[in-house]
């Protein structure tokens, strides 16, 4: 690079004597009106209706391609883009919505198994109280009827035992009368008497 | 030749490759047409080619074509609203067509179409052309309401109303020159600084030791044309929607 600009240096002053007529050369050559020769090209009006047609023809071209092909391509990406973000937001939504529906179900079976386990406790305790009733109550009747068993031997001895009194008092009344009185009670009369004391 | 070289006007000369004559105009075939051609091609070529795949999950080329979519795509809507939108192929092209010209022009011998005003102005006379022809077709005779602001008293209307037609006439000028002279002052600086390398190279060891200096300032100048290259195909699509917004609601 450095040799061909060292080149150009060099070269330059030949260059530059025949300069114009290189221009010169070129130009006549491109067949560029005389009057534009050494205009400023982006001011010169000789090539105006060139650039204008290709300007036309690649960009009327370029937009036709633009909204024939590629805008209806990209346009078609980005919705369909949208509607997959769309769909799966819903999608989401709506998988939400099952697992709190789930959530909440469970809950419910929760609270309800546990209304059941106090009842399911709850009838245990009552029916092993109520067994536990039965059984005292088995018990206390039977103790109730040995009592009255045990009541009625003491209330027959007591009988038994009243009835020996009564003889045991005649006896002793008739033996205290004869010794007293010295003669003989009849039997009858002293069963009366005792009787009526014993009342 | 060597004036050639360091001459930083040479870049804009235009050469005709196929000579065509018709009716007495030089239609020919010349390197301009064939960068306009490039341009089309390139431009075309990616967003049909990065496009094919139609990816769910678009890749980084197609990433590329859908952000420049939708990028003009928001800047019209913004500008013209949704009705606007019926002018969005027209739009797009014409962003790309100015985008893709000006980076073409950026790679070293290529020829930068945009850098003539003949170009420039071409695009700007469609982009007003399409007002006009739009406004008056949408709204008769109610788009001459574009001359005439709300709210102005009416001692001061004729002056306001001079005033808009001035403004409205001087758009394409002030479109297509922004245009064309940011790309040729751009060019030619460039053109200058890389001269400056070549020149001082030539001078001997001091020589090349002192060309670092416009080499380094030929590679930040390189870095904002790029910058100057998107910008101004920016400009240009915005400065359209914004005219386009005038077609649609005159009234504004």
């Amino acid at each position: 690079m450095f040799v061909t600009s060292a080149f150009a240096q060099e070269s330059a002053p030949a260059a530059d004597t025949s300069h114009a007529a290189t221009e010169g050369d070129t130009h006549s050559g491109t067949s560029v009106p005389a009057e534009a020769h050494g205009t400023f090209p982006p001011f010169d009006p000789a090539t105006f209706p060139s650039q204008l047609l290709w300007l036309a023809i690649t960009f009327g071209l370029f937009y036709l391609f633009l909204k024939r092909v590629v805008m209806p391509r990209v346009g078609g990406i980005i919705d369909v883009r949208n509607d997959r973000i769309t769909q799966d937001l819903d999608q989401a939504a709506k998988l939400k919505g099952e697992a709190d529906a789930a959530v909440a179900a469970y809950e419910q079976e929760l609270a309800e198994a546990k209304t059941n386990a106090n009842a399911i406790g709850q009838k245990a305790n009552d029916v092993a109280k109520a067994e536990a009733e039965t059984a005292r109550k088995k018990v206390e009747a039977a103790l109730d009827q040995k009592l009255g068993e045990a009541e009625a031997r003491i209330a027959s001895i007591k009988a038994n035992a009243m009835k020996e009194v009564g003889t045991i008092a005649e006896d002793t009344a008739s033996a205290i009368v004869e010794a007293l009185v010295g003669g003989k009670a009849s039997k009858a009369e002293i069963a009366a008497a005792v009787k009526s004391v014993a009342g | 030749m060597a004036a050639d070289k360091v001459d930083p006007i040479h870049q804009f000369h235009i050469n005709k490759l196929i000579p065509i004559e018709i009716g007495g105009y030089d239609l020919s075939f010349t390197n301009s047409a064939l960068f306009m051609v490039a341009t089309v091609v390139v431009a075309a070529a990616f967003l049909f080619l990065t496009t094919s795949s139609r990816s769910l999950v678009p890749g980084r080329l197609q990433s590329i074509s859908e952000m420049a979519y939708e990028f003009v795509g928001n800047m019209l809507r913004d500008a013209a609203g949704t009705q606007g939108m019926k002018f969005f192929p027209f739009v797009f092209s014409l962003f790309m067509f100015v985008l893709v010209a000006n980076l073409l022009g950026l790679f070293p011998y290529f020829f930068t179409v945009t850098s003539h005003i003949i170009v420039t102005f071409g695009l700007a006379a469609l982009v007003i052309g399409t007002v006009v022809v739009y406004g008056f077709m949408k709204h008769g005779l109610g788009f001459l309401k574009l001359f005439v602001p709300h709210g102005v008293p009416v001692f001061l209307l004729p002056l306001v109303v001079l005033i808009e037609v001035i403004s409205f006439v001087s758009r394409p000028v002030s479109l297509s020159v922004r245009l064309f002279a940011n790309m040729l002052a751009g060019h030619i600086t460039l053109k200058v600084f890389s001269g400056f390398v070549v020149s001082l190279s030539a001078l001997g060891a001091v020589g090349v030791a002192g060309s670092v200096l416009p080499l380094a300032m030929a590679v930040a100048l390189t870095a904002l044309e790029l910058l100057v290259a998107f910008l101004q195909a920016y400009v240009f699509a915005v400065l359209t929607c914004m005219y386009l917004n005038d077609a649609l609601h005159p009234g504004h």
